[in-house]
């Protein structure tokens, strides 16, 4: 069967949230999120279904390590569009193929802010990052656009730019 | 000013320091012993106090406003412990377990009191003392014994969100009583009071984001003296209603939210375990120890009847929540623990005609309690339970989870 087990959810007061699922083999397995960002993974008993067989405690690098890990294939397809939300702040990361229309132009050439109201804050080349760019700086294929705007704005500028 | 005087300052910082230094000192033994500092600190008070072995009184007075502070800021930290909507789920959860928590366990301390031949007052404050447990040593226990994540968890923490919601309307209620008065005076009183603390419990749960919002940025020592001074400052005004101040206390902490709350409950912990300590110290202090002898039996005996009713209550709760037979036991043994907010509680009745005896008695319980409940947690799986409770409860999990991996 393809797909995701039901997840069950449960909030700590206090402490944080618990969300559980069953394995396909029956195992009971669950992830408490603690409010300071720290997270356990759980393995419930199987003769005692509310108790904890082992549990496993980790900081943030080790729950990035652990997601990165489990997570690596879908990942890779994700890479290229890493969005994250800051309080109704939106940063979007694009990167620029061989085809894009933007590739060896400059920023002044695609009117981005008048067209999208989107802020180019810093560009990305190989180790090199380019913050504040100017209007005039041009942009070659595999460069990573990093743009802050609202929602709508940095969809019209992905669209600009991988057309 | 600082020059002057100053053969009196140095044996007041003598003392003080001296006195910190003894509370540091048994912290640690606490934490060694892997159990709560709050009956070190009672032990501590007792040592120094009226009666005790040596006594202090050149600086009573400065940690007297200490210990008021302290009980203010455990009121801050524990509005602070909980964000709105966690207050709002309680509400909407645990009003069942609730009801049950308060008439199990408030009921033994009230009889108590009556049959000690007190006033309805005293022995209601008493039912106080033995209703509420300590969430301070609670919360440690679970996570000391690494249960955070356990079935019964939630079901216990919900318990301890709904006895803190049922606090603010409690406190206020006796405070005004304790006040006293004729009838229609106490009653104004109490209405004053009750009003107060919805007014300000609508205005945090509405207006909390304003402030947060207005706090939000700034460097931490700013937020520092802004709580700091917050709390003292509505804490003034509701106690100049004749609202418990702590209680004002409370509902700032209520009102802080998000990040600021968070970073607000970091920059007023040492704060507060310095002048909780000071309370714990100061509440010991004004007992005599040889009060304490005549409390012990009906200490010991409300100890008794008060684990068997806390485990009740957590039988109740986690099986509400589905939990099994194991399950249910630890989170009865969990809830065991009394600790600050019976000596809160108690310190409220101070003034009353049976205010010593009840101060002692709550000194003793809480003595007791402080010291059985992480114990009674510890060893909540060896507790024998008869075999078919045990069986039904795992066969009944094979049985869904063998559903849940058909379907």
């Amino acid at each position: 069967m393809v797909g995701m087990a039901t997840v069950r959810e449960t909030k700590l007061p206090g402490v944080g949230v618990r969300y559980e699922f069953t394995t396909s083999d029956g195992t009971v397995v669950g992830v408490l999120e603690h409010h300071d960002g720290r997270a356990d993974v759980l393995v419930y008993d199987s003769d005692d279904p509310d108790r904890c067989a082992s549990m496993l405690h980790l900081d943030e690098d080790d729950m990035r390590t652990l997601g990165t890990l489990l997570g690596a294939s879908q990942l890779t397809e994700s890479i290229g569009a890493v969005q994250q939300q800051i309080e109704g702040l939106w940063f979007e990361w694009v990167e620029l193929t061989a085809e894009s229309p933007a590739a060896g132009a400059t920023i002044a050439d695609g009117q981005y802010r008048t067209r999208t109201g989107v802020s180019i804050v810093a560009v990305i080349r190989g180790s090199a990052t380019f913050p504040a760019p100017e209007p005039l700086f041009e942009f070659s294929a595999g460069d990573t656009v990093v743009a802050v705007g609202t929602r709508e704005g940095l969809a019209a500028l992905r669209g600009l730019l991988r057309p | 000013m600082i020059a002057a005087g100053s053969a009196e300052t140095a044996r007041a910082f003598i003392e003080i320091g001296g006195v910190v230094l003894v509370l540091a000192f048994l912290g640690r033994m606490a934490g060694r012993l892997g159990i709560s500092a709050v009956p070190f600190y009672l032990v501590a008070g007792l040592a120094v106090g009226d009666g005790g072995v040596v006594t202090l009184d050149l600086t009573e007075d400065f940690i007297a406003m200490a210990a008021e502070i302290g009980v203010l800021l455990l009121l801050l930290a524990l509005g602070l412990e909980y964000d709105q909507d966690e207050l709002r789920d309680g509400l909407r959860t645990g009003v069942r377990p609730g009801v049950f928590d308060m008439t199990a366990n408030a009921l033994p301390g009230v009889v108590c009191g009556i049959l000690l031949g007190w006033s309805l007052l005293a022995a209601v404050l008493l039912g106080g003392v033995t209703w509420v447990s300590s969430s301070g040593i609670v919360s440690k226990v679970l996570s000391d014994l690494d249960r955070l994540g356990f079935r019964e968890t939630p079901s216990v923490l919900n318990i301890l969100v709904i006895e803190d919601l049922a606090m603010a309307v409690y406190l206020p209620v006796v405070a005004a009583l304790v006040v006293g008065g004729t009838v229609a005076d106490t009653s104004l009183a109490v209405a004053i009071a009750l009003t107060a603390v919805v007014v300000i419990l609508i205005g945090a749960l509405r207006f909390g984001g304003h402030l947060t919002a207005m706090l939000a940025g700034g460097s931490n020592e700013n937020l520092l003296l802004t709580v700091f001074g917050l709390t003292l400052l509505v804490a003034g005004l509701a106690q100049s209603i004749e609202v418990s101040g702590a209680i004002g206390a409370f509902l700032v902490g209520l009102a802080l939210t998000g990040d600021v709350g968070a970073r607000s409950m970091e920059l007023i912990t040492p704060l507060r375990d310095l002048f909780a300590a000071t309370f714990f110290l100061f509440f010991a202090f004004r007992i005599d120890p040889s009060d304490l002898v005549p409390a012990l039996v009906p200490a010991l005996a409300l100890a008794v009847v008060s684990v068997l009713t806390k485990m009740a209550t957590g039988w109740y709760a986690a099986g509400l929540a589905g939990v099994g037979a194991r399950g249910r036991v630890r989170a009865g043994t969990a809830l065991v623990a009394r600790g600050e907010f019976s000596i809160v509680i108690a310190a409220l009745g101070s003034t009353l005609v049976n205010g010593p005896d009840l101060e002692a008695l709550a000194a003793t319980y809480v003595l007791i309690l402080a010291v059985a409940g992480p114990l009674a947690a510890r060893f909540a799986d060896k507790i024998p339970l008869p075999a078919a409770l045990v069986q039904r409860a795992a066969l009944a999990h094979r049985e869904a989870s063998a559903a849940r991996t058909l379907a």
